[in-house]
Protein backbone atom coordinates (compact mmCIF):
# COMPACT_ATOMS: atom_id res chain seq x y z
CA UNK A 1 0.00 0.00 0.00
CA UNK A 2 1.32 3.38 -0.94
CA UNK A 3 0.25 6.45 0.92
CA UNK A 4 0.82 10.10 0.45
CA UNK A 5 1.98 11.24 3.81
CA UNK A 6 1.17 14.90 3.55
CA UNK A 7 -1.31 17.21 1.90
CA UNK A 8 -0.22 20.44 3.48
CA UNK A 9 2.36 22.50 1.58
CA UNK A 10 5.80 21.95 3.05
CA UNK A 11 8.72 24.20 3.79
CA UNK A 12 12.03 23.14 2.36
CA UNK A 13 14.95 23.31 4.74
CA UNK A 14 18.33 22.10 3.60
CA UNK A 15 21.91 21.98 4.75
CA UNK A 16 24.72 23.25 2.55
CA UNK A 17 28.36 23.80 3.20
CA UNK A 18 30.40 26.66 1.81
CA UNK A 19 34.08 27.35 1.81
CA UNK A 20 35.01 30.43 3.80
CA UNK A 21 38.25 32.26 4.42
CA UNK A 22 39.05 32.27 8.12
CA UNK A 23 40.97 35.19 9.60
CA UNK A 24 42.68 34.59 12.95
CA UNK A 25 43.85 37.92 14.33
CA UNK A 26 46.46 38.12 17.03
CA UNK A 27 47.29 40.74 19.63
CA UNK A 28 48.01 43.61 19.54
CA UNK A 29 45.19 44.23 17.12
CA UNK A 30 46.48 47.49 15.63
CA UNK A 31 49.69 45.78 14.53
CA UNK A 32 47.71 42.94 13.05
CA UNK A 33 45.53 45.43 11.18
CA UNK A 34 48.67 47.09 9.76
CA UNK A 35 49.81 43.71 8.44
CA UNK A 36 46.35 43.14 7.00
CA UNK A 37 46.51 46.51 5.23
CA UNK A 38 49.87 45.50 3.87
CA UNK A 39 48.42 42.31 2.43
CA UNK A 40 45.46 44.19 0.99
CA UNK A 41 47.83 46.69 -0.62
CA UNK A 42 49.74 43.89 -2.33
CA UNK A 43 46.68 42.12 -3.62
CA UNK A 44 43.76 44.40 -4.00
CA UNK A 45 40.41 42.75 -3.61
CA UNK A 46 41.70 39.59 -1.93
CA UNK A 47 38.71 39.60 0.38
CA UNK A 48 36.30 41.02 -2.13
CA UNK A 49 33.32 38.79 -2.67
CA UNK A 50 34.63 36.13 -0.31
CA UNK A 51 32.82 34.97 2.78
CA UNK A 52 35.14 35.71 5.70
CA UNK A 53 34.93 34.14 9.13
CA UNK A 54 36.69 35.71 12.08
CA UNK A 55 38.33 33.19 14.41
CA UNK A 56 38.80 34.65 17.88
CA UNK A 57 39.57 31.39 19.68
CA UNK A 58 42.15 32.00 22.44
CA UNK A 59 42.13 35.73 21.66
CA UNK A 60 41.85 37.71 24.88
CA UNK A 61 39.50 40.50 23.82
CA UNK A 62 36.18 41.68 25.19
CA UNK A 63 32.87 42.49 23.59
CA UNK A 64 33.73 46.11 22.81
CA UNK A 65 37.10 45.29 21.28
CA UNK A 66 35.46 42.61 19.15
CA UNK A 67 32.84 45.08 17.92
CA UNK A 68 35.64 47.56 17.12
CA UNK A 69 37.57 44.91 15.23
CA UNK A 70 34.53 43.99 13.13
CA UNK A 71 34.05 47.72 12.46
CA UNK A 72 37.71 48.17 11.46
CA UNK A 73 37.46 45.21 9.09
CA UNK A 74 34.23 46.62 7.68
CA UNK A 75 36.04 49.87 6.85
CA UNK A 76 38.55 47.78 4.88
CA UNK A 77 35.66 46.19 2.96
CA UNK A 78 36.15 42.86 4.74
CA UNK A 79 32.63 41.69 5.52
CA UNK A 80 32.51 39.20 8.36
CA UNK A 81 29.83 36.52 7.87
CA UNK A 82 30.39 34.80 11.19
CA UNK A 83 32.56 34.61 14.25
CA UNK A 84 34.17 31.43 15.47
CA UNK A 85 35.36 30.71 18.98
CA UNK A 86 33.66 33.64 20.71
CA UNK A 87 31.62 33.36 23.87
CA UNK A 88 27.91 33.95 23.17
CA UNK A 89 28.05 36.89 25.61
CA UNK A 90 30.51 38.67 23.32
CA UNK A 91 28.01 38.75 20.48
CA UNK A 92 25.08 41.10 20.70
CA UNK A 93 22.52 42.07 18.12
CA UNK A 94 24.15 43.65 15.07
CA UNK A 95 27.14 41.35 15.32
CA UNK A 96 27.77 38.46 12.96
CA UNK A 97 26.45 35.11 14.24
CA UNK A 98 28.55 32.56 16.08
CA UNK A 99 29.79 29.71 13.89
CA UNK A 100 30.69 26.28 15.18
CA UNK A 101 31.90 23.01 13.82
CA UNK A 102 34.24 24.39 11.15
CA UNK A 103 36.53 21.87 9.51
CA UNK A 104 39.97 22.65 8.12
CA UNK A 105 40.48 22.34 4.36
CA UNK A 106 43.39 22.54 1.98
CA UNK A 107 45.53 25.64 1.61
CA UNK A 108 43.70 28.59 0.20
CA UNK A 109 45.61 30.24 -2.61
CA UNK A 110 47.20 33.41 -1.33
CA UNK A 111 48.86 36.39 -2.88
CA UNK A 112 52.53 35.54 -3.18
CA UNK A 113 54.63 37.09 -0.47
CA UNK A 114 57.88 36.32 1.26
CA UNK A 115 56.71 36.68 4.82
CA UNK A 116 53.07 35.68 4.49
CA UNK A 117 51.79 38.36 6.86
CA UNK A 118 48.29 37.12 7.36
CA UNK A 119 47.13 33.69 6.58
CA UNK A 120 43.71 32.28 6.32
CA UNK A 121 43.61 29.78 9.16
CA UNK A 122 44.79 26.42 7.99
CA UNK A 123 45.79 23.14 9.39
CA UNK A 124 48.28 20.83 7.78
CA UNK A 125 45.64 18.50 6.47
CA UNK A 126 45.21 17.00 3.06
CA UNK A 127 42.80 18.42 0.58
CA UNK A 128 39.31 17.08 1.04
CA UNK A 129 38.76 16.89 -2.68
CA UNK A 130 41.59 14.42 -3.11
CA UNK A 131 40.48 12.34 -0.20
CA UNK A 132 36.90 12.20 -1.33
CA UNK A 133 37.57 9.34 -3.70
CA UNK A 134 39.02 7.14 -0.96
CA UNK A 135 36.50 8.10 1.72
CA UNK A 136 33.85 5.53 2.58
CA UNK A 137 30.49 6.19 1.00
CA UNK A 138 28.57 4.40 3.72
CA UNK A 139 28.89 3.53 7.38
CA UNK A 140 27.47 0.66 9.39
CA UNK A 141 26.75 1.09 13.08
CA UNK A 142 26.33 -2.10 15.05
CA UNK A 143 24.92 -0.55 18.21
CA UNK A 144 21.66 1.11 19.10
CA UNK A 145 21.66 4.89 18.73
CA UNK A 146 20.81 6.26 22.18
CA UNK A 147 18.74 9.29 23.07
CA UNK A 148 20.80 12.45 22.68
CA UNK A 149 23.26 10.91 20.24
CA UNK A 150 23.44 12.08 16.68
CA UNK A 151 25.02 10.44 13.71
CA UNK A 152 25.95 12.89 10.98
CA UNK A 153 27.29 11.42 7.77
CA UNK A 154 26.89 13.75 4.80
CA UNK A 155 29.10 11.53 2.64
CA UNK A 156 26.55 8.79 2.04
CA UNK A 157 24.39 6.01 3.47
CA UNK A 158 23.98 5.12 7.12
CA UNK A 159 23.03 1.61 8.23
CA UNK A 160 22.15 0.93 11.86
CA UNK A 161 21.95 -2.64 13.09
CA UNK A 162 19.87 -1.79 16.14
CA UNK A 163 17.29 0.75 17.17
CA UNK A 164 17.29 4.52 17.04
CA UNK A 165 15.95 5.87 20.34
CA UNK A 166 13.51 8.66 20.93
CA UNK A 167 15.60 11.83 21.04
CA UNK A 168 18.37 10.45 18.81
CA UNK A 169 18.98 11.61 15.26
CA UNK A 170 20.60 10.47 12.08
CA UNK A 171 21.53 12.87 9.31
CA UNK A 172 22.80 11.20 6.17
CA UNK A 173 23.73 12.46 2.75
CA UNK A 174 22.33 9.28 1.29
CA UNK A 175 19.79 6.69 2.38
CA UNK A 176 19.24 5.48 5.93
CA UNK A 177 18.65 1.84 6.81
CA UNK A 178 17.54 0.87 10.30
CA UNK A 179 17.41 -2.78 11.27
CA UNK A 180 15.46 -2.15 14.43
CA UNK A 181 12.86 0.26 15.73
CA UNK A 182 13.11 3.85 14.55
CA UNK A 183 11.87 6.04 17.40
CA UNK A 184 14.00 9.13 16.83
CA UNK A 185 14.51 11.42 13.87
CA UNK A 186 16.05 10.67 10.53
CA UNK A 187 17.06 13.07 7.80
CA UNK A 188 18.11 11.34 4.60
CA UNK A 189 19.50 13.00 1.49
CA UNK A 190 20.48 15.97 3.62
CA UNK A 191 22.84 17.45 1.06
CA UNK A 192 20.26 17.63 -1.67
CA UNK A 193 19.76 14.02 -2.68
CA UNK A 194 16.10 13.56 -3.54
CA UNK A 195 16.70 9.93 -4.48
CA UNK A 196 17.58 9.01 -0.88
CA UNK A 197 15.27 6.66 1.00
CA UNK A 198 14.59 5.67 4.57
CA UNK A 199 14.07 2.05 5.53
CA UNK A 200 13.23 0.78 8.97
CA UNK A 201 12.03 -2.43 10.54
CA UNK A 202 9.64 -0.77 12.96
CA UNK A 203 8.32 2.72 12.34
CA UNK A 204 7.87 4.82 15.48
CA UNK A 205 9.71 7.91 14.24
CA UNK A 206 9.41 11.40 15.70
CA UNK A 207 10.43 13.14 12.51
CA UNK A 208 11.45 12.12 9.03
CA UNK A 209 13.00 14.17 6.27
CA UNK A 210 14.22 13.44 2.79
CA UNK A 211 16.07 16.15 0.88
CA UNK A 212 14.69 18.82 3.19
CA UNK A 213 11.03 17.77 3.04
CA UNK A 214 9.95 17.26 6.62
CA UNK A 215 7.30 15.07 8.15
CA UNK A 216 6.33 15.08 11.83
CA UNK A 217 5.11 12.00 13.66
CA UNK A 218 1.63 13.47 14.01
CA UNK A 219 1.18 13.79 10.27
CA UNK A 220 2.11 10.23 9.51
CA UNK A 221 -0.49 7.67 8.59
CA UNK A 222 -1.36 5.73 11.76
CA UNK A 223 -1.44 2.49 9.80
CA UNK A 224 2.31 2.73 9.33
CA UNK A 225 3.09 2.78 13.07
CA UNK A 226 4.98 -0.27 14.21
CA UNK A 227 5.35 -1.54 10.66
CA UNK A 228 8.41 -2.18 8.53
CA UNK A 229 8.34 0.80 6.22
CA UNK A 230 10.24 2.42 3.39
CA UNK A 231 9.91 6.09 2.55
CA UNK A 232 10.90 8.02 -0.53
CA UNK A 233 10.29 11.34 -2.18
CA UNK A 234 8.02 12.04 -5.11
CA UNK A 235 8.15 15.71 -5.96
CA UNK A 236 7.41 17.46 -2.70
CA UNK A 237 5.66 14.50 -1.10
CA UNK A 238 7.09 11.89 1.17
CA UNK A 239 5.63 8.56 0.12
CA UNK A 240 5.58 5.51 2.34
CA UNK A 241 4.83 1.87 1.96
CA UNK A 242 5.05 -1.11 4.23
CA UNK A 243 7.66 -3.71 3.47
CA UNK A 244 6.44 -7.22 3.57
CA UNK B 1 41.43 -4.95 43.07
CA UNK B 2 37.86 -3.99 43.77
CA UNK B 3 35.14 -3.56 41.22
CA UNK B 4 33.66 -0.11 40.69
CA UNK B 5 29.93 0.06 40.05
CA UNK B 6 28.08 3.26 39.22
CA UNK B 7 24.39 3.42 40.04
CA UNK B 8 22.94 5.96 37.64
CA UNK B 9 19.73 6.92 35.85
CA UNK B 10 19.72 10.44 34.45
CA UNK B 11 16.32 11.12 35.96
CA UNK B 12 15.93 11.97 39.62
CA UNK B 13 13.75 10.17 42.13
CA UNK B 14 13.83 6.77 40.45
CA UNK B 15 15.64 5.02 43.30
CA UNK B 16 19.39 5.39 42.75
CA UNK B 17 20.20 6.05 46.39
CA UNK B 18 17.83 3.39 47.70
CA UNK B 19 19.29 0.88 45.26
CA UNK B 20 22.89 1.84 46.10
CA UNK B 21 22.22 1.25 49.80
CA UNK B 22 20.25 -1.96 49.23
CA UNK B 23 22.80 -3.49 46.84
CA UNK B 24 25.68 -2.41 49.09
CA UNK B 25 24.12 -4.04 52.14
CA UNK B 26 23.22 -7.15 50.13
CA UNK B 27 26.80 -7.58 48.87
CA UNK B 28 28.22 -6.88 52.34
CA UNK B 29 26.05 -9.67 53.76
CA UNK B 30 27.97 -12.02 51.48
CA UNK B 31 31.01 -11.08 53.59
CA UNK B 32 32.54 -8.96 50.88
CA UNK B 33 34.05 -5.57 51.68
CA UNK B 34 31.80 -2.88 50.28
CA UNK B 35 31.96 0.90 50.26
CA UNK B 36 29.05 3.00 49.05
CA UNK B 37 30.15 6.42 47.79
CA UNK B 38 27.80 9.39 47.61
CA UNK B 39 28.59 11.57 44.57
CA UNK B 40 25.61 13.86 45.08
CA UNK B 41 27.61 16.79 46.48
CA UNK B 42 25.22 19.42 47.83
CA UNK B 43 22.19 17.12 47.86
CA UNK B 44 23.50 14.13 49.73
CA UNK B 45 21.03 11.49 50.91
CA UNK B 46 22.91 8.25 51.06
CA UNK B 47 23.95 8.98 54.67
CA UNK B 48 20.27 9.20 55.64
CA UNK B 49 19.28 5.99 53.89
CA UNK B 50 22.26 4.25 55.52
CA UNK B 51 21.35 5.69 58.92
CA UNK B 52 24.75 7.36 59.30
CA UNK B 53 23.78 11.03 59.10
CA UNK B 54 24.81 11.73 62.71
CA UNK B 55 28.23 10.20 62.24
CA UNK B 56 29.45 12.25 59.28
CA UNK B 57 32.56 14.22 60.26
CA UNK B 58 34.60 14.40 57.08
CA UNK B 59 33.37 13.94 53.55
CA UNK B 60 34.72 13.26 50.08
CA UNK B 61 35.42 16.93 49.36
CA UNK B 62 37.50 17.20 52.56
CA UNK B 63 39.56 14.26 51.34
CA UNK B 64 39.98 15.71 47.85
CA UNK B 65 41.11 19.02 49.29
CA UNK B 66 43.50 17.35 51.70
CA UNK B 67 41.71 18.40 54.90
CA UNK B 68 41.17 14.80 55.95
CA UNK B 69 42.65 11.40 55.23
CA UNK B 70 40.50 8.89 53.38
CA UNK B 71 40.14 6.46 56.36
CA UNK B 72 38.92 9.38 58.50
CA UNK B 73 36.06 10.04 56.11
CA UNK B 74 34.94 6.42 55.82
CA UNK B 75 32.04 5.50 58.10
CA UNK B 76 31.64 1.86 59.09
CA UNK B 77 28.08 0.57 59.25
CA UNK B 78 26.90 -0.31 62.76
CA UNK B 79 25.10 -3.46 61.62
CA UNK B 80 27.48 -4.83 59.02
CA UNK B 81 31.22 -4.95 59.64
CA UNK B 82 32.14 -5.04 55.97
CA UNK B 83 29.96 -2.13 54.85
CA UNK B 84 31.33 1.42 54.67
CA UNK B 85 30.03 4.79 53.53
CA UNK B 86 31.97 7.66 52.00
CA UNK B 87 29.63 10.62 52.35
CA UNK B 88 29.34 13.61 50.02
CA UNK B 89 29.66 17.17 51.21
CA UNK B 90 26.36 18.92 51.81
CA UNK B 91 27.70 22.47 51.96
CA UNK B 92 29.44 22.44 48.58
CA UNK B 93 28.37 21.92 45.01
CA UNK B 94 29.50 19.57 42.27
CA UNK B 95 32.33 21.91 41.22
CA UNK B 96 34.18 20.92 44.39
CA UNK B 97 34.79 17.50 42.80
CA UNK B 98 37.93 17.46 40.69
CA UNK B 99 38.65 14.73 38.15
CA UNK B 100 42.09 14.12 39.70
CA UNK B 101 40.66 13.97 43.21
CA UNK B 102 37.96 11.49 42.22
CA UNK B 103 40.46 9.38 40.34
CA UNK B 104 42.74 9.23 43.36
CA UNK B 105 39.91 8.34 45.76
CA UNK B 106 38.54 5.59 43.53
CA UNK B 107 42.05 4.22 43.04
CA UNK B 108 42.64 4.08 46.82
CA UNK B 109 39.24 2.50 47.54
CA UNK B 110 39.89 -0.20 44.94
CA UNK B 111 42.89 -1.35 47.00
CA UNK B 112 40.89 -2.02 50.14
CA UNK B 113 37.37 -2.94 49.02
CA UNK B 114 35.84 -5.66 46.87
CA UNK B 115 33.03 -3.40 45.70
CA UNK B 116 32.94 0.37 45.29
CA UNK B 117 29.37 1.42 44.60
CA UNK B 118 29.05 5.01 43.38
CA UNK B 119 25.69 6.67 43.90
CA UNK B 120 25.42 9.09 40.98
CA UNK B 121 23.49 12.36 41.21
CA UNK B 122 20.65 12.90 38.75
CA UNK B 123 21.37 14.75 35.53
CA UNK B 124 24.13 14.42 32.98
CA UNK B 125 26.44 17.12 34.29
CA UNK B 126 29.72 17.11 36.16
CA UNK B 127 28.59 15.12 39.20
CA UNK B 128 27.06 12.37 37.11
CA UNK B 129 29.92 12.15 34.62
CA UNK B 130 32.52 12.04 37.41
CA UNK B 131 30.56 9.31 39.21
CA UNK B 132 30.53 7.12 36.08
CA UNK B 133 34.05 7.99 34.89
CA UNK B 134 35.99 5.21 36.65
CA UNK B 135 33.27 2.56 36.71
CA UNK B 136 33.87 -1.02 35.61
CA UNK B 137 30.16 -1.68 35.36
CA UNK B 138 26.97 0.33 35.54
CA UNK B 139 23.60 -0.29 37.11
CA UNK B 140 21.04 1.79 35.24
CA UNK B 141 18.05 2.39 37.51
CA UNK B 142 14.83 2.89 35.57
CA UNK B 143 11.16 3.23 36.42
CA UNK B 144 8.69 1.69 33.99
CA UNK B 145 7.57 5.00 32.51
CA UNK B 146 8.57 6.84 29.35
CA UNK B 147 10.52 9.79 30.73
CA UNK B 148 12.67 7.60 32.95
CA UNK B 149 13.31 5.19 30.08
CA UNK B 150 14.38 7.95 27.73
CA UNK B 151 16.72 9.48 30.35
CA UNK B 152 18.21 6.06 30.98
CA UNK B 153 18.78 5.68 27.26
CA UNK B 154 20.66 8.97 27.28
CA UNK B 155 22.77 7.86 30.24
CA UNK B 156 23.62 4.58 28.51
CA UNK B 157 24.87 6.64 25.57
CA UNK B 158 27.10 8.63 27.94
CA UNK B 159 28.35 5.45 29.63
CA UNK B 160 29.51 4.32 26.20
CA UNK B 161 31.20 7.63 25.45
CA UNK B 162 32.43 9.46 28.54
CA UNK B 163 33.83 6.75 30.79
CA UNK B 164 37.50 5.76 30.97
CA UNK B 165 36.54 2.27 29.90
CA UNK B 166 34.84 3.58 26.77
CA UNK B 167 37.75 5.89 26.01
CA UNK B 168 40.13 2.94 26.19
CA UNK B 169 37.92 1.23 23.63
CA UNK B 170 36.60 -1.38 26.06
CA UNK B 171 32.97 -2.27 26.58
CA UNK B 172 31.24 -0.96 29.66
CA UNK B 173 29.11 -3.65 31.28
CA UNK B 174 25.63 -2.20 31.77
CA UNK B 175 22.77 -3.69 33.76
CA UNK B 176 19.19 -2.59 33.99
CA UNK B 177 17.54 -2.42 37.39
CA UNK B 178 13.83 -1.79 37.01
CA UNK B 179 12.50 -0.20 40.17
CA UNK B 180 9.05 0.79 41.47
CA UNK B 181 7.46 -1.86 39.32
CA UNK B 182 3.75 -2.22 39.96
CA UNK B 183 2.38 -5.38 38.40
CA UNK B 184 -1.28 -4.41 38.55
CA UNK B 185 -0.66 -1.03 36.94
CA UNK B 186 1.55 -2.60 34.26
CA UNK B 187 -1.23 -5.09 33.59
CA UNK B 188 -3.73 -2.25 33.20
CA UNK B 189 -1.37 -0.53 30.77
CA UNK B 190 -0.71 2.45 33.07
CA UNK B 191 2.93 1.53 33.12
CA UNK B 192 5.39 0.28 30.58
CA UNK B 193 5.74 -3.48 30.56
CA UNK B 194 9.11 -5.10 31.27
CA UNK B 195 9.44 -6.21 27.66
CA UNK B 196 8.79 -2.70 26.38
CA UNK B 197 11.54 -1.26 28.57
CA UNK B 198 13.98 -3.99 27.59
CA UNK B 199 13.11 -3.50 23.94
CA UNK B 200 13.92 0.21 24.12
CA UNK B 201 17.04 0.05 26.28
CA UNK B 202 18.41 -3.29 25.04
CA UNK B 203 20.72 -3.97 27.99
CA UNK B 204 20.54 -7.04 30.26
CA UNK B 205 18.18 -6.96 33.24
CA UNK B 206 19.55 -7.69 36.71
CA UNK B 207 16.40 -7.23 38.69
CA UNK B 208 12.86 -5.97 39.02
CA UNK B 209 12.12 -4.27 42.32
CA UNK B 210 8.41 -4.20 43.09
CA UNK B 211 6.82 -0.94 44.24
CA UNK B 212 6.46 -1.39 47.99
CA UNK B 213 5.94 0.57 51.17
CA UNK B 214 8.73 -1.54 52.71
CA UNK B 215 11.25 0.55 50.76
CA UNK B 216 9.91 3.82 52.14
CA UNK B 217 9.68 2.39 55.66
CA UNK B 218 13.29 1.22 55.51
CA UNK B 219 14.51 4.62 54.28
CA UNK B 220 12.66 6.35 57.09
CA UNK B 221 14.33 4.26 59.77
CA UNK B 222 17.70 4.77 58.12
CA UNK B 223 18.38 1.25 56.95
CA UNK B 224 18.89 -0.26 53.51
CA UNK B 225 15.82 -2.37 52.72
CA UNK B 226 18.04 -5.45 52.52
CA UNK B 227 18.88 -4.90 56.21
CA UNK B 228 15.64 -3.51 57.57
CA UNK B 229 13.40 -6.28 56.36
CA UNK B 230 15.40 -8.94 54.58
CA UNK B 231 12.30 -11.08 53.95
CA UNK B 232 10.30 -8.37 52.17
CA UNK B 233 9.67 -8.62 48.43
CA UNK B 234 11.89 -5.67 47.45
CA UNK B 235 14.72 -6.96 49.68
CA UNK B 236 14.55 -10.40 48.07
CA UNK B 237 14.67 -8.77 44.64
CA UNK B 238 17.73 -6.72 45.65
CA UNK B 239 19.47 -9.83 47.05
CA UNK B 240 18.95 -11.57 43.71
CA UNK B 241 20.19 -8.51 41.82
CA UNK B 242 23.33 -8.45 44.00
CA UNK B 243 23.96 -12.13 43.25
CA UNK B 244 23.64 -11.41 39.53
CA UNK B 245 26.08 -8.49 39.88
CA UNK B 246 28.52 -10.89 41.50
CA UNK B 247 28.28 -13.06 38.42
CA UNK B 248 25.66 -15.67 39.30
CA UNK B 249 23.03 -16.60 36.76
CA UNK B 250 19.53 -16.69 38.16
CA UNK B 251 16.21 -16.66 36.37
CA UNK B 252 14.36 -13.37 36.73
CA UNK B 253 10.82 -13.40 38.01
CA UNK B 254 8.51 -10.61 37.00
CA UNK B 255 6.54 -9.52 40.07
CA UNK B 256 2.85 -10.28 39.79
CA UNK B 257 3.32 -13.08 37.31
CA UNK B 258 1.65 -15.43 39.76
CA UNK B 259 -1.20 -13.07 40.33
CA UNK B 260 -1.72 -12.54 36.64
CA UNK B 261 -1.77 -16.29 36.16
CA UNK B 262 -4.49 -16.58 38.82
CA UNK B 263 -6.21 -13.63 37.21
CA UNK B 264 -6.24 -15.49 33.93
CA UNK B 265 -7.75 -18.57 35.55
CA UNK B 266 -10.42 -16.57 37.30
CA UNK B 267 -10.94 -14.57 34.14
CA UNK B 268 -11.64 -17.75 32.24
CA UNK B 269 -13.97 -19.02 34.90
CA UNK B 270 -15.92 -15.81 34.83
CA UNK B 271 -16.20 -16.09 31.07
Amino acid sequence: MTKVLTDAPTIRIKGRSFLAVVLSPDLPLDEWLVRLDDLAARSAGFFLGRPVVLDVTDLAIDKLQLADLVGELGQRNVRIMGIEGARPSMLGPGMPPLLKGGRPVSEMEQPPTEAAPTEPKQHPKKATAQEAGSQPQSIVINEPIRSGQSVIFPEGDVTVVGSVASGAEIIAGGSVHIYGALRGRVMAGSVGNSGARIFCRKMEAELLAIDGIYQMAEDMAPALRGQAVQLWLEGDMIMAETLS
Amino acid sequence: MGKVIVVTSGKGGVGKTTSTAALGAALAQRNEKVVVVDFDVGLRNLDLVMGAERRVVYDMVNVIQGDAKLPQALIRDKRLETLFLLPASQTRDKDALTPEGVEWIVGELKKYFDWIICDSPAGIERGATLAMRHADMAVVVTNPEVSSVRDSDRIIGLLDAKTLKAERGERMEKHLLLTRYDATRAERGDMLKVDDVLDILSIPLIGIIPESTDVLKASNVGAPVTLADARSAPALAYFDAARRLAGETLPITIPGDKRSLLGKIFGRKAA
